[in-house]
C-alpha cells in the first residue's frame, strides 16, 4: 500500500479561506480526494461540523454541504454547459432554489450563460473552469474544496478566478485552496498550510506564511 | 419487389439485434465492461415467457411483463454477485467472469428445463400485410415497431431525465459523478436493469420469428448483437441501433444473394472492414484515455 499522505492534521473553520500549498506530489489532492470521499482514508478521522466523513458513503457527502472543484476540471464534456450545472445540484432537491443558483451561477460567470447550450467539452480551459467552479456552487455549499483552480490559465483570468474566490466566500462559503500559486493564495488566504511528502511541515496565516523564510524560498520564488 | 421485401425482413432482423445491442452497449458505457453473459439472459426470457404462457396460460402482454420483471432482477443480481465485487479487477477478471457467468446460466437452464427444445407458441398476429405486390408479415412489422419505439423512449430517458443525464455523468467520469452525489452503484444496477429488460423483450420478438427455445439459444443472436453493438460504435446508443440494423440487413442480403451459409462469414466481414476503416465503429466517439 501506498501512503500518500499520513498523520496530517489540520482545521478550516467556518467563513474562512484556507490554502494547502506543496510542491507536486506532495499529497495535496489526495488530501482533498481525502475529504471529498474520492478516496477512503485507511486510518484517521475527518469531521464537518461534527459529523464523521469517513463513515458515510462517498456520494453523499456532497449532501452534507461540501463540495469539490476537482483537480483539472472534470467537467462532463459530453453535456451541455447548463446539464453540468444541473448536475451540480443533482443532491438537492428544492427546485425553486436550483433554479435561483442557476442564475447566480450565470451572473458570476456570464460566459457560462451566453453558452449555456454548447457541450462543456468545447469551452476553452478558462471557460471550463468556470464551470468547474459553477457546477460546484450549484450544490449550495457551506464549504467548497478547489483544487488548482488557476492551473493553465492566462495571467488576467487567474486574477478573475482569484476574485471570485474571494466574492464566494464573502457570501458565506468556506473555501479550502490548494494552489501551485502560492503567492496568489496565500494573499487571499486566512490560513494556510504547507504540506511536503504527505506531511504537514508549516502553518499559520496567510500574511505569515507569506513572510516566512523558507515558504519564500521554496514556493514564492526566493 | 423482392429487393424491397428482403430490406424489410432485414430491418425486421436488425430491430432484434439492435435491442439486444443496446444492452451491451449501455453496460459497456458505463460499466466499461463487455457483459457476455447478456444473450443467456435472452435465454432465460425466452423460458419465462414460454412457462408463463403455455403453464400459467398467461395471455401475451402479462407473459412479456412477466418475462421482462425476472430479467430484470436477474440482470441486476448478476452484476451485483458477479462483476460489482470486481469494480477494481483488470478488464480481463471481468470479462473471464463474464463467460463464466453465461455458462453458469445455461447449464443452469439445462438443469431445470433440460436440453431438448420447446417449441415457443405463436402468440404474435400471423400473416401479412400486402401493399400492393408488396408483402409484410405482421411480425416483422411489429418487431420494427417495437425496435423504433423502444429506442424513442430510450432516447428520451437518457436525455431528459435526472437519471439518464447522471447515467451520461457516469459513463464520462465516475469520479466527477460522485462528486455530484450520484450514487454510482445504484446507476450500474438501473443499467444492467434496464439492459435486462430490453432482453426480455427482444427473446420474445426472437422466439416469434425463430420458435425454439433452448438453453444456448441465446448465443448466436448475443454474438451478432454484440457485433453490431461494435460495428455502431460501442458505447453509443444510436450507434446500437444502427448497427443492428445494418447487420440485420446485411445478413439478409447475403443470405438471398451470395450464400446462405457464408452469411455470417460475410457479416463478419463487414464489420472486419469497418472497424479497420473507423476503428471506434460508425457512430463511436474515441474515448478520451482517463488515468
Ligand atoms: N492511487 C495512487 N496510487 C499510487 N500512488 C498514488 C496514488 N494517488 C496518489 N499517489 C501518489 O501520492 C503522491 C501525492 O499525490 P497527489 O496527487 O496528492 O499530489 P499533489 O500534491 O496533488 O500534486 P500536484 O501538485 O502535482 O497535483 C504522489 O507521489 C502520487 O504519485
Ligand atoms: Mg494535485
Amino acid at each position: 500500500m501506498i501512503e500518500a499522505i499520513k498523520g496530517i492534521s489540520f482545521e478550516v473553520r467556518d467563513g474562512e479561506i484556507v490554502t494547502l500549498i506543496g510542491a507536486n506530489g506532495a499529497g495535496k489532492t489526495t488530501t482533498m480526494h481525502a475529504i471529498s470521499g474520492l478516496v477512503k482514508p485507511a486510518a484517521g478521522s475527518i469531521t464537518l461540523d461534527g459529523t464523521e466523513l469517513t463513515k458515510i458513503p462517498s456520494h453523499r457527502i456532497v449532501e452534507m454541504g461540501l463540495a469539490q472543484v476537482p483537480e483539472g476540471r472534470r467537467v462532463f464534456a459530453q453535456q451541455t454547459v447548463a446539464e453540468n450545472l444541473t448536475l451540480g445540484a443533482y443532491a438537492r432537491k428544492d427546485k425553486d432554489g436550483i433554479e435561483k443558483d442557476m442564475e447566480e451561477v450565470y451572473r458570476l460567470f456570464p460566459r457560462l450563460k451566453e453558452r449555456r447550450l454548447q457541450m462543456a467539452g468545447t469551452l476553452s480551459g478558462g471557460e471550463q473552469q468556470m464551470l468547474a467552479m459553477g457546477r460546484a456552487l450549484m450544490a449550495k455549499p457551506s464549504i467548497v474544496l478547489m483544487d488548482e483552480p488557476s492551473m493553465g490559465l492566462s495571467p488576467l483570468l487567474v486574477s478573475e478566478i482569484f476574485n471570485i474566490i474571494q466574492e464566494i466566500n464573502s457570501k458565506g462559503t468556506t473555501v479550502l485552496l490548494v494552489e501551485q500559486n502560492a503567492k496568489r493564495a496565500l494573499a487571499i488566504a486566512n490560513r494556510a498550510y504547507v504540506l511536503e511528502t504527505g506531511r504537514i511541515t508549516l502553518s499559520g496565516t496567510g500574511s505569515e506564511l507569506a513572510a516566512d523564510e523558507r515558504v519564500r524560498k521554496a514556493y514564492l520564488g526566493g | 419487389m423482392q429487393f424491397i421485401s428482403y430490406l424489410i425482413n432485414g430491418l425486421g432482423l436488425g430491430s432484434v439485434y439492435a435491442i439486444i445491442a443496446l444492452g451491451y452497449t449501455m453496460v459497456y458505457g458505463i460499466a466499461k465492461m463487455l457483459n457476455f453473459a447478456h444473450g443467456d439472459v435472452i435465454m432465460i426470457g425466452a423460458y419465462i415467457a414460454f412457462f408463463a404462457i403455455m403453464n400459467f396460460g398467461l395471455p401475451l402482454i402479462p407473459a412479456v411483463l412477466l418475462a421482462i420483471l425476472a430479467c430484470t432482477v436477474l440482470g441486476v443480481v448478476i452484476e451485483r454477485l458477479a462483476y460489482k465485487p470486481l469494480r477494481q479487477a483488470p478488464s480481463l477478471a471481468v470479462l473471464i467472469t463474464a463467460i463464466g457467468v453465461s455458462y453458469f446460466l445455461q447449464n443452469g437452464a439445462q438443469l431445470l428445463w433440460s436440453s431438448s427444445t420447446k417449441v415457443f407458441p405463436a402468440v404474435l398476429p400471423s400473416g401479412s400485410l400486402q401493399i400492393g405486390d408488396l408483402s409484410v408479415s405482421w411480425l416483422t412489422l411489429i418487431t420494427i415497431i417495437v425496435c423504433v419505439l423502444v429506442m424513442a423512449v430510450l432516447t428520451l430517458f437518457i436525455s431528459r431525465t435526472k437519471t439518464g443525464r447522471a447515467m451520461r455523468a457516469c459513463s464520462e467520469d465516475k469520479g466527477a459523478a460522485t462528486l455530484m452525489g450520484i450514487n454510482v452503484n445504484f446507476i450500474i444496477s438501473v443499467t444492467f436493469a434496464i439492459g435486462s429488460g430490453l432482453a426480455a423483450i427482444a427473446s420474445v420478438l426472437l422466439c416469434s420469428t425463430y420458435p425454439s427455445v433452448y438453453p444456448t439459444l441465446g448465443s448466436m443472436p448475443g454474438i451478432k448483437a454484440f457485433t453490431a453493438a461494435v460495428f455502431g460504435g460501442i458505447g453509443s446508443i444510436p450507434g446500437a441501433f444502427l448497427g443492428g440494423l445494418l447487420l440485420g440487413i446485411i445478413e439478409i442480403l447475403a443470405k438471398a444473394y451470395i450464400s446462405t451459409q457464408l452469411s455470417d462469414a460475410i457479416v463478419f466481414a463487414v464489420l472486419i472492414i469497418v472497424l479497420l476503416i473507423k476503428p471506434t465503429g460508425l457512430l463511436g466517439r474515441k474515448l478520451s484515455e482517463k488515468v
